[in-house]
């Protein structure tokens, strides 16, 4: 894992005293609340309905058990006992105090964490395949080019004022699992026909309120020319992004406005007229931030484990946990294991302190002290023996933190919603809830198989659902919340945007929809089909007529 | 704040609390994080009241994002929110009965007050 040199912490430190003097002063009334606003936002503070909110970074998802055990003693010391991880992978907590701000990010600070950028209209927190260094199908892992991309943003002077927010993900493999075009920038890392490593660059992607596809606007750029070249793409967004109205002002709006060919002729045009080299990361520099991301020190091990094929055959809970929620990991005798967050009936994304201190134990005893959080809202242990998995498992069911979904119907996204965001039209959890309580059934789940559901409480899309499988949006209508249903969405490298089914419906009608609209797949798959291919066999209408008859269901 | 935004009659002043978050109501002579101690305006004079306590208390640095909410009043005659999201906010997370005024917690410091 990244470790802070002296500058970084210097950095950090510096800014937490610099945002105590603010808060001072927004007390004794030298700062306004609509000039300390944006100053509480670029440090990851906001006013949610019932408190402040403080989103804290977790950089491409990465924690140590450290780390994760200062966020338990805050989520116990300083909030109600829980935090929440949200889709860019960082954690909430939604009950802080403003006066107690400065001491949080002084913890923050003592393990290396901070709220740096979590908000405003600056770069985000980069994200990451949760499974990098693990899967098998990876070109290099991603972290490094997300650890450089995130020290070069870091308070960068010329794109700390951009018209809106900017979102960069990053996946170091030919499967996407960081969401990666439906970010502002996605980059694929890919090796050329010469070997040679470099990125895919795609341009303009995004959810809210205008969901859009990223562009791919160069399909080889070298390795070493990254920076100079987001330099050129956010330099282009800088000037020509729109101001005049914060709606149209994401990148996605600008490569649709003037077109994908005239964007990249404009990249490359600024890319031209750069100093590349006087940009680029100095090769020491990025050779030093990629030894942090080494592969920890492997056992070498057989490739299956007698301990784990006995346990599992003893076990059907745990064999059943381990054929839904285990990747595979490309190191023989290992394993990545996904905890789910999804438990039936409670929040998508909440973990208790005491569930994150289990966590950040088996995180160290068995994991090479690294989790791994990702955009589904869970938490992944990246390397864990096979010899280990059962101890892990019976360590995770005596937590409450052994529900075998990952992937399933009833590992759902969804943002807070209007249980806790002030931006919400609708709540997502309820909705979420009711839904995993339908399917709650294992076998059934697993007969469903792979299933993405993915709700968000307003058109801002916090809960991805243009990308679900089956997405769900709730909007007020009549002064009622009401939800629409979407299909088709897919969040990987085919990435697509969900078409809406019919009108909106009632949230208690939701369940029953969605029920609908499963039995039509099951009763039209081929073999193993899986959802998402089924519909782009079918085509919407037979999902519509489905809706249709939940509307027209006697009461 | 302007009359043109105002909602519907009877209306409370809500706020949250600067310094800790919480969710104030206007008594009349102070802040309360208590939804039951609201002033309940019930004509036009009584919410132009509102709106200028609002003004005050923003100006002061006491509080953030005041406004009015329009209320329905329940059997003991206090203030119940009409719209479901203000509803909640008064209340607290509806996923989690434990947690926020319906639970008897509030986030304020009593010594700030």
């Amino acid at each position: 894992m990244y470790r802070y040199d002296e500058f970084d912490a210097r950095f950090v430190r510096e800014r937490v005293a610099q945002f105590r003097d603010q808060v001072a002063r927004r007390l004794d009334g030298s700062l306004t609340e609509d000039e300390f606003k944006p100053l509480r936002l670029k440090n990851g503070v906001y006013l949610q309905l019932h408190a402040y909110m403080l989103r804290v970074a977790i950089p491409y998802g990465t924690l140590s058990a450290r780390q994760l055990r200062q966020l338990a003693l805050i989520g116990e010391k300083y909030d109600r006992g829980y935090g929440h991880f949200t889709t860019r992978t960082n954690m909430q907590f939604n009950w802080p105090r403003l006066r107690d701000v400065p001491e949080i990010l002084d913890l923050l600070a003592d393990v290396e964490m901070h709220c740096i950028q979590t908000s405003g209209n600056c770069i985000r927190n980069v994200t990451a395949d949760h499974f990098a260094g693990v899967a098998a199908d990876e070109v290099e892992d991603p972290r490094p080019t997300a650890e450089l991309i995130r020290q070069w943003s870091s308070l960068h002077p010329e794109f700390d004022y951009l018209p809106r927010k900017f979102k960069i993900a990053v996946t170091g493999s030919a499967h996407d699992r960081a969401v990666i075009k439906a970010h502002d920038i996605g980059l694929r890392i890919l090796r050329n026909a010469k070997g040679e490593i470099g990125y895919e660059v795609m341009v303009g992607g995004g959810l809210g309120r205008t969901p859009m596809i990223a562009k791919t606007i160069r399909a080889f750029l070298p390795k070493h020319e990254l920076l100079a070249y987001l330099e050129a793409v956010l330099r282009v967004y800088n000037l020509e992004g729109r101001r005049d109205n914060k709606y149209k002002a994401r990148v996605k709006i600008l490569v649709h406005e003037i077109g994908a060919e005239k964007f990249t002729e404009l990249v490359e045009a600024e890319y031209a007229g750069l100093d590349g080299p006087s940009i680029d990361a100095d090769p020491q520099e990025v050779a030093r931030i990629a030894a942090y991301f080494a592969a920890p020190a492997y056992e070498k091990l057989a490739p299956r484990s007698s301990a784990y094929e006995t346990a599992k055959a003893e076990n059907r809970a745990f064999a059943t946990w381990a054929s839904v929620n285990l990747f595979p990991h490309k190191v023989p005798g290992y394993a990545a294991a996904t905890i789910s967050l999804k438990n039936i009936g409670e929040a998508p994304g909440d973990v208790t302190s005491a569930q994150m201190r289990v966590l950040a134990d088996l995180a160290e005893k068995y994991s090479f002290d690294e989790l791994r959080i990702t955009h589904a809202q869970n938490v992944v242990l990246p390397h864990v023996k096979q010899d280990d998995l059962f101890a892990v498992w019976q360590a995770l069911v005596a937590a409450d933190l052994a529900s075998a979904n990952a992937g399933l119907i009833t590992d759902i996204i969804a943002c807070p919603g209007l249980d806790y965001c002030s931006l919400a039209t609708a709540r997502s959890i309820p909705i979420a809830q009711a839904l995993a309580q339908r399917f709650a059934n294992q076998q059934r789940q697993i007969d469903i198989g792979e299933l993405n559901i993915k709700i968000s409480g307003c058109i801002n899309a916090c809960g991805h659902h243009h990308v679900g499988h089956i997405g769900i949006l709730g909007l007020e209508k009549s002064g009622k919340e009401s939800y629409q249903i979407t299909l088709g969405g897919d969040a990987t490298l085919n990435a697509a945007i969900g078409e809406n089914l019919g009108p909106g419906l009632a949230a208690q009608d939701v369940p029953d929809a969605i029920e609908r609209i499963v039995d039509v797949y099951l009763k039209h798959r081929k073999a193993d089909e899986p959802f998402i291919d089924a519909v782009r066999r079918l085509g919407l209408e037979p999902f519509k007529i489905a809706l249709q008859e939940t509307l027209h269901a006697p009461a | 704040m302007t009359a043109a935004k105002r909602p519907p009659l009877p209306v409370i002043l809500l706020a949250n609390d600067l310094l800790d978050g919480e969710v104030v109501f206007w008594t009349g002579r102070g802040w309360s994080d208590r939804p039951a101690e609201a002033l309940i305006a019930k004509d036009e004079a009584a919410a132009f009241e509102l709106e200028r306590a609002a003004a005050h208390a923003l100006a002061q640095n006491k509080v953030v994002d005041a406004y009015l909410v329009d209320v329905a009043l329940d059997a003991e005659g206090h203030a119940v929110p009409r719209h479901y999201r203000e509803k909640i906010k008064t209340e607290g997370p509806s996923v989690r009965r434990d947690l926020g005024k319906q639970a008897g917690q509030s986030n304020l410091v009593p010594t700030g007050h």
